[in-house]
């Protein structure tokens, strides 16, 4: 152990500067002792007699005589098999009022990038009873799918009904859920968790709370916690884990506050320019290595600010992981759950879960062609409300027509409701039926032949 | 060579004391021996950007210079390789330290172990100049790579040639002066390799995507610019490029994206077949991937690395086509480490060089006489990732004033779900003059014509749509109602075209050119059908019209289209 200092020279937000006289290593552990109570904190900046440090359980309390000492390492995450069914602060700290974790390993928390030519393609398709998922928007294992909402939405009903539901088609694995809280309310915490304790999710789950009272450095580390066990249960314990983590504004907030407190200079609207290469250092912590059985699928929530999709937070998730499901006020506002518009979601990944041999040969056209007659219905709901709907052409009527009956019978749902992908392929030929056969320039016409519902009865008897 | 003393760690910059090393020179940080690069000197104080993580080092480590820039290793068995940004294969990485990549490894970019076959292809008294080739290794079954005089040599008279197996260390020549030459030189990335000179693009690179090769035309030795704001389409289109395009080599650069795309890409390009040679896109292929959680420094070499492999294989002749994944995380590294090294920032944070970098970068592309006599091209496609999608930020701007051609990607568009999502009326390609008369030789007298006239049809549908939204299409004269069903169908049947589907996905420059052509010949008779003064109705649903939407799906296309077009034929001859 290496010895203390009683030299903090100044206080200054979240971080701590300490004239020390031993070469002290960037971003290792640091712990601050004041009164009974102990802080731990990480090295930003190390130079030859000063360092930087933030602190993670905020500097309140601390006074230029607190006690300061080195760890010689870096922060690592106590890790065994009994992790599973244990609820933890964000720090990592047990909140469950079960023992300390009794590490059959320690990983260091930053977690080192996985070699792209380790990484496997992921290609399993995950069936999540949702429509608007599974349909149009297919997750794959090892994929980053965010949602992306706003304020007062049904986005945490949406993810424990995914989490409830998901399953990958024809097999029993086994499988973890972890649950990363980033400031968010007591109440949203007590959803969660009376959701994992009624579905006995809990036994196969880790929970690491950071609320919204606690402090706000401490979710920095909350994600990285989350996601080194991740790794631990996926690579270590060949588990299929999924990985929920809400809410990654409250997050990038942290992220911002501690920029501010450094004096960076920002980035757009005050974010660090970092930003981008913090959150891929999270978000990219999903994915299936080749030769290994495990998996880790992340599902961020996060909460566009005024409900803004450019805002940098969105934006920079969006451009790292590999897609995202918007959750719409206006189709919550219409009672449709749950509200899911399909047209600026997307699953990079479709394509290599879905089709002949995932799920079937015809997905992909299906999806395409609702894909474009919900949206051109949508522009012209735009020109129906200016030249009444008597104006538009039959065609164009259609096609409205199309567009509200997608919503109410496609997206809409209920939140038990568990829809094969079989089921959710033949509401979307349903829909498509009512249109004329002209009109799917999308589909190949062998598909036509074999899954529209005018030919299908006879297709089924060949 | 001197050893320094780190006396400060912030993130992935140091800086050290009691070092000689020039500006850019590679030095190895702290006990692992991290590889870095010196960028700035001030005084006795060094400041070092270092390539790999940085969590652990202390004040007090060592730094040892290496006495050399970062440079690349050129010589046989560069292809197929997988980097990370600073040429180290990444199988290499992953046998030396598992799946997670650690720190602190040095490896070769190519292998100093196999041997290769060298045929001389000069002999003993050839006098040799800087760049010259004087023998030649089968590096893959269809690629031939040239063994030359490295161009800061000074070449000489041959006094010794060796034909025979040999690694890359091994010497295959030795000069009149005694100097001795092997089959690997290396090359400071920064650096650009010269050519003798740069000559006009006015070949067309063949994409097989008829928005690109229709409309919007690169050039072999051209660049362009794909910005669009993310999930519109940046990286299908260069993985689409990159499978398609008639260029001898290819060079991937996954610069800060995403690992399952480079998972994708390394699972594919083994896979896909050339469509001529039946051998695998890898054969012919470097992919660099150094992804977003890789480190900012090596993200920011990565592009110099790759342009310089990619300039190698221009030496020796070939055509090449390098794919930036996205210039703009590129930007972003150096503008991380300009602010880390508190340098005044210019516009959006970005340090006031940027421009200057992009401009240093799209100029290494082109076609050019190289050193070795004959011609070499590089094309450059560059996404662009401006933030919140908004074209109007620095790193866009600043590529569009070196690029000449702009593939403008439109969210709008993305959420229809139309594909690929490139705006047809805020594109350009300024290639386009002079690449005219090659398609007139090579395609058809009417390839620009009928080009013409298709835009202008989406010119006018543009302005006709904003009525349309005003009073309804019914409204507008029938003449018109007919452009409005003549552009959709240009934008449905031909501009939309899937990267995935089999056939659709690449189109040659006939068929482009038929279904067009088809088209407009469909429009020509529905205006005449409208001065006859037959309904839109009826002219909108002859069924040959909706035929035509399918073709582009078909491989041998050539059959169904004459019979669709004769069905065509009798339908409006029939039209009372
Ligand atoms: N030509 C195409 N044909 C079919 N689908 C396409 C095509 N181009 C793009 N897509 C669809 O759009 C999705 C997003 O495309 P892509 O990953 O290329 O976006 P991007 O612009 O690179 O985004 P980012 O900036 O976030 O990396 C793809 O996963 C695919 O589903
Ligand atoms: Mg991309």
């Amino acid at each position: 152990m290496t010895k203390e200092y009683k030299t903090i020279t100044e206080i200054s937000g979240p971080l701590i500067f300490v004239e020390k006289t031993e070469p002290v290593g960037y971003m290792e552990l640091v712990e601050i002792r004041t009164g009974g109570e102990m802080k731990r904190g990480q090295v930003l900046d190390s130079s030859d007699d000063i360092v930087v440090i933030q602190v993670f359980e905020g500097t309140g309390g601390l006074s230029k005589d607190t006690a300061v000492s080195f760890t010689g390492d870096v922060i690592k995450m106590p890790l065994s098999p009994s992790i599973v069914g244990r609820v933890l602060s964000g720090s990592g700290k047990p909140r469950d009022g079960g023992p300390e974790i009794v590490p059959e390993v320690l990983r260091d928390i930053a977690g080192a990038a996985i070699n792209p030519a380790s990484r496997g393609k992921p290609r399993s398709f995950i069936q999540t009873g949702i429509s608007t998922i599974d349909g149009t928007n297919t997750l794959v294992r090892g994929q980053k799918l965010p949602i992306f909402s706003g304020a007062g939405l049904p986005h945490n009903d949406l993810a424990l009904q995914i989490a409830r539901q998901a399953k990958a088609l024809g097999e029993a694995e086994s499988f973890a859920v972890i649950f990363c809280a980033m400031g968010i309310t007591n109440e949203e915490a007590q959803h969660f968790l009376a959701d994992f304790e009624r579905t006995g999710a809990l036994e196969r789950a880790v929970v690491f709370l950071n609320l919204a009272d606690d402090p706000a450095v401490e979710r920095i580390l909350t994600p990285r916690l989350g996601l080194t066990t991740a790794e631990y249960l996926a690579f270590d314990l060949d588990m299929h884990v999924l990985i929920i983590y809400t809410d990654m504004t409250n997050y990038c907030e942290s992220l911002r506050q501690m920029g501010a407190a450094r004096e960076e200079v920002p980035g757009r609207r005050g974010y660090p320019g970092y930003m981008y290469t913090d959150l891929a250092c999270q978000y990219e912590r999903a994915g299936i290595i080749k030769g290994r059985k495990g998996s880790i699928t992340q599902f961020p929530i996060l909460t566009m600010p005024g409900d803004d999709i450019t805002h940098p937070i969105p934006d920079l998730s969006g451009y790292i992981t590999e897609g995202q499901i918007i959750v719409s006020r206006e189709l919550h506002r219409k009672g449709i759950y749950p509200p899911v518009d399909i047209r600026p979601s997307l699953s990079r990944l479709m394509n290599s879960g879905i089709g002949k041999g995932h799920t079937r040969e015809d997905h992909r056209a299906v999806s395409d062609q609702l894909y474009a007659y919900y949206a051109e219905g949508n522009d012209l709901r735009g020109l129906a409300a200016i030249v009444g709907k008597e104006a538009l052409s039959e065609r164009d009527k259609l096609v409205l027509e199309f567009a509200d009956k997608f919503e109410k019978r496609f997206v809409n749902q209920g939140r038990d409701e568990d829809r094969s992908i079989f089921d959710t392929l033949q509401i979307g030929w349903d829909l498509l039926a009512d249109l004329p056969e002209a009109m799917l320039t999308r589909i190949d016409d062998k598909y036509i032949k074999a899954y529209h519902p005018k030919y299908a009865a006879s297709a089924a008897k060949k | 060579m001197e050893v320094g003393k780190v006396k400060r760690v912030a993130g992935p910059l140091v800086q050290a004391t009691g070092l000689k090393a020039s500006m850019y020179d590679l030095v190895l940080v702290g006990e692992e021996g991290l590889m870095s690069e010196v960028i700035g000197i001030s005084g006795n104080k060094y400041i070092i950007q270092v390539y790999e993580d940085t969590g652990g080092v202390r004040p007090g480590e060592p730094v040892k210079e290496t006495g050399a820039p970062l440079v690349a290793q050129l010589g046989p068995g560069i292809l197929t390789q997988i980097y990370d940004g600073i040429q180290r294969p990444l199988p290499m990485l992953a046998a030396a330290s598992g799946d997670f990549i650690s720190r602190g490894l040095f490896v070769d970019g190519i292998d100093h172990k196999k041997k290769w076959e060298f045929k001389p292809t000069a002999k003993k008294g050839d006098v040799l100049k800087p760049g010259q080739a004087f023998g030649e290794v089968q590096e893959q079954l269809l690629i031939k790579h040239k063994i030359m005089v490295p161009p800061k040599h000074k070449g000489g008279a041959i006094k010794e040639i060796y034909a025979g197996n040999f690694n890359v260390d091994e010497t295959i020549a030795v000069l009149e002066d005694g100097s001795k030459l092997t089959m690997m030189h290396k090359w400071p990335v920064r650096q650009a390799r010269p050519v003798t000179k740069k000559l006009a693009p006015t070949i067309p690179l063949r994409t097989g995507q008829r928005v690109v090769d229709g409309f919007f035309s690169l050039a072999k030795g051209g660049t362009a610019a794909i910005p669009g704001g993310f999930g519109t389409g940046k990286t299908v289109m260069q993985q689409t490029l990159s499978k398609w395009a008639d260029v001898d080599i290819v060079i991937y650069v996954g610069c800060g994206e995403r690992g399952n795309e480079m998972a994708d890409v390394l699972h594919e390009f083994p896979e896909l077949q050339d469509p001529k040679t039946g051998r695998p896109l890898m054969e012919r292929s470097i992919v660099y991937a150094n992804t977003s959680n890789m480190p900012v420094a090596a993200r920011e070499a990565s592009i110099y690395t790759g342009m310089t492999t990619a300039e190698y294989y221009r030496d020796m002749g070939y055509d090449c086509m390098m794919t930036a994944d996205s210039t703009s995380r590129w930007a972003e590294a150096m503008r991380e480490m300009g602010s880390r090294l508190e340098e005044m920032p210019g516009e959006e944070g970005y340090p006031a060089y940027l421009g200057a970098r992009l401009a240093d970068f799209y100029e290494r592309a082109g076609r050019a006489e190289v050193l070795n006599g004959g011609q070499g091209s590089i094309s450059v496609v560059g996404a662009v990732s401006p933030p919140g999608g908004d074209f109007t930020e620095p790193v866009t701007q600043n590529t569009l004033r070196m690029v000449k051609v702009f593939w403008a990607l439109d969210s709008k568009l993305t959420q229809r779900r139309h594909f690929p999502s490139i705006n047809w009326l805020d594109s350009y390609s300024l290639y386009d003059q002079i690449l005219e008369p090659w398609f007139i030789e090579n395609v058809s007298p009417d390839w620009n014509k009928n080009k013409r006239r298709a835009m202008n049809i989406l010119q006018e549908n543009a302005e006709l749509e904003e009525i349309v939204m005003l009073v309804g299409s019914d409204a507008l004269p029938e003449d018109q109602q007919i452009t409005l069903e003549v552009a959709r169908m240009i934008i449905n049947f031909w501009l939309a075209q899937s990267a995935f589907h089999p056939v659709d996905t690449f189109c040659p420059y006939k068929k482009q050119f038929d279904l067009l052509a088809a088209i407009l010949k469909y429009r020509d008779y529905a205006f005449e059908a409208v001065q006859k003064g037959i309904s839109v109705a009826e002219i909108n649903s002859v069924p040959s019209k909706d035929a035509l939407a399918k073709v582009r799906l078909e491989a041998e296309y050539e059959p169904i289209l004459a019979k669709i077009l004769a069905q065509m034929d009798v339908e409006f001859k029939a039209l009372k």
